[in-house]
């Protein structure tokens, strides 16, 4: 436990100094699940991850991943995550800003060259925009795909099926047809749902709690 | 003899070619025979695995990441496991520990041979391909003594291991480990000295170790090039902070490095093997919490509320409390991370899934700039791709 709590305390350090480090640019700094997560600006990331690589208390040398995150009810409904490692201090820091659909990220292939495929697949599986990105195709999705599939207001089944056709001796593509309608359970348990209620109406609950349904 | 214009020319390299290994489309712009630049087109095995995942409960979750790197389907359910424990706040029992890690250096095995021998054959040997398949085949049947299944093994879940080792497993295992490196000599003999391997290998595809580091490399790839990381050692995980094992490092960073560290990789991981057996405790291999792991079916012939446990574990799930997590274990081919983002409900928000192999294939345009075309087969092989994981 005790090597433990040293290494949060570590990570804990070394949040208050990115702060320190980049205080214009940073928004917030999170310790969670033992996990350092820092928030930036956008227009700063090439910066904050240039100073997290080259600082000599970081020496974040490598970039494991970036992904976005689609959260519809937000303004800006995109979150890009960069992962970094610094395999000589032996940290994890998760680096987070947030988009739209219209404004670009500045793109990170100049501090980190493993960047590129990255950013093209968080533009092709959400449509986040990268400035100054030297190759922004899709990278994961089909030749001629419409569409960024893993956002929250994409269907599970897509727009479009393909089939080979026998007569045109092509593959083609048509318009998604089910032979049954999708069928997206809503499993949250009612007997949670009669907890909230019990909460909302206060008087009303401790008698017989099990007893519906 | 008349001058002649030579210019270059693009070069569609599968994607149906044995030397592909799986589905990859190469577009390469040659200068005659010299590859001037490489462009790797992915995702013809994209199966949306990270938007199924949204749509699934934690536990329906898990069979996905068997079919991602299908060579090595433990591995890719440990990390996941741990993610969600993590989580959920819970610490897996010893057993557990002991016997995930024993089956992930199986993983191990079973993927380098994979890799060692399929490479060995698009560089001109086939032998070591016939007797390392008879080797994964026996791994394989460990694979299905303790899961029932030899591939697709759902073993490995969030609070532990679905079910205890048979009877007799430990002792077949150990004597795997016996026999096994008999065969891994044959197999160094065939092609350490051989001279055809040699040429193709040595010198080919080399990479510095700032190289490795900048371009996200992780695993075989990244220590081939002189760069001791091994996740195993500097962020251990269940029980490898109790079994000792050396990291093997390659000095050279070109594709018989490559070969090199994962041969030793694999004697490293009997060792593994060895000790999770000799130490393996007793007690459970899940957690005692009926919200996470379903209740024995020997209970659930008498106990009303195993049954509801069970009714309600396999239709609603449980509810993983909101948060979000980045972890990461040492698959064979590297670092293998998943990033979970959980809403506190019975699905996860957004899971995404870092696959080694993704930024080892976009190395794959500076390691074959000036190589000659026969040359990216062997670097290809070197990579130890599989488009399961690289796809998703």
């Amino acid at each position: 436990m005790d090597e433990r709590s040293e290494r949060l305390e570590a990570l804990n350090e070394l949040g208050s100094y990115i702060r320190v480090l980049l205080p214009d640019d940073v928004l917030g700094v999170v310790l969670a699940n033992g996990e350092l997560t820092v928030s930036v600006r956008r227009q700063a990331i090439v910066q904050v991850l240039t100073a997290l690589r080259d600082d000599t208390n970081c020496r974040m040398h490598q970039l494991i991943d970036i992904c976005g995150v689609d959260y519809p009810e937000r303004a800006e409904r995109f979150e890009v995550v960069y992962q970094l490692l610094s395999m000589r201090q032996n940290h994890r820091v998760r680096v987070k800003l947030s988009t739209d659909a219209e404004t670009p990220v500045p793109s990170v292939t100049s501090v980190y060259s493993a960047a590129g495929w990255w950013e093209r697949e968080t533009w092709d599986l959400y449509g986040v925009l990268f400035s100054g990105h030297p190759d922004l195709r899709r990278i994961l999705t089909d030749y001629g795909f419409e569409g960024h599939p893993l956002r929250k207001d994409f269907p599970l089944t897509g727009y479009v099926e393909v089939r080979y056709d026998d007569e045109q001796k092509r593959v083609v593509y048509e318009p998604v047809k089910l032979d049954q309608e999708f069928r997206n359970f809503d499993f949250l348990s009612p007997w949670e749902g009669a907890e909230a209620m019990r909460q909302a109406m206060p008087g009303s609950g401790d008698g017989d709690g099990e007893g519906d349904g | 003899m008349a001058e002649s214009q030579i210019q270059n020319f693009a070069l569609n390299f599968g994607p149906q070619h044995p030397a592909a290994h799986g589905v990859l489309r190469l577009v390469l712009e040659m200068d005659g025979e010299i590859v001037e630049r490489a462009d790797p087109h992915i995702g013809l095995l994209h199966r949306g695995t990270e938007k199924l995942i949204e749509y699934k409960t934690y536990l329906q979750a898990v069979p996905y990441f068997d079919r991602l790197d299908y060579v090595a389907p433990m591995s890719q359910e440990h990390a996941f496991a741990l993610a969600i424990e993590k989580l959920l706040g819970i610490v897996v029992p010893p057993r557990a520990q002991y016997i995930r890690v024993l089956f992930a250096e199986i993983s191990r095995i079973l993927s380098h041979i994979l890799n060692i021998t399929t490479m060995a054959l698009d560089v001109g040997a086939m032998t070591p391909l016939l007797w390392g398949f008879e080797e994964r085949e026996k791994l394989m049947e460990f694979y299905e003594r303790a899961s029932g299944a030899r591939l697709h093994a759902a073993y490995f879940r969030p609070g532990g291991v679905h079910m205890d080792l048979p009877d007799g497993l430990t002792d077949d295992i150990l004597a795997f480990c016996d026999s096994f490196p008999a065969h891994l000599d044959d197999v160094e003999t065939l092609l350490s000295d051989n001279r055809i391997f040699r040429q193709r290998t040595v010198d080919i595809g080399v990479c510095s170790a700032s190289d490795a580091i900048d371009w996200g490399f992780t695993g075989p790839m990244l220590r081939a090039s002189d760069v001791a990381w091994d996740l195993r050692k500097a962020q251990p995980y269940d029980a490898y902070d109790r079994v000792d094992f050396d990291v093997p490092v390659g000095k050279t960073g070109d594709c018989y490095a490559r070969y090199l560290v994962r041969m030793e990789e694999m004697r490293q991981s009997l060792r593994i093997m060895r000790q999770s057996i000799d130490e393996l405790p007793g007690g459970p291999v899940t957690v005692d919490d009926h919200k996470i792991v379903p209740p024995r079916r020997a209970e659930m012939k008498h106990s009303m509320e195993a049954l509801i446990h069970h009714f309600k574990l396999y239709t609603e799930g449980y509810h993983v409390p909101a948060g979000e997590t980045y972890t990461a274990v040492e698959a064979p081919k590297g670092e293998f991370g998943v990033y979970v983002v959980s809403d506190g409900t019975n699905r996860p928000y957004r899971c995404k899934i870092r696959a080694p192999a993704f930024a080892h294939l976009q190395g794959l345009d500076f390691l074959a700039k000036g190589h000659m075309l026969a040359d990216v087969v062997a670097i290809i092989g070197s990579l130890d791709i599989v488009f399961g994981e690289i796809d998703r």
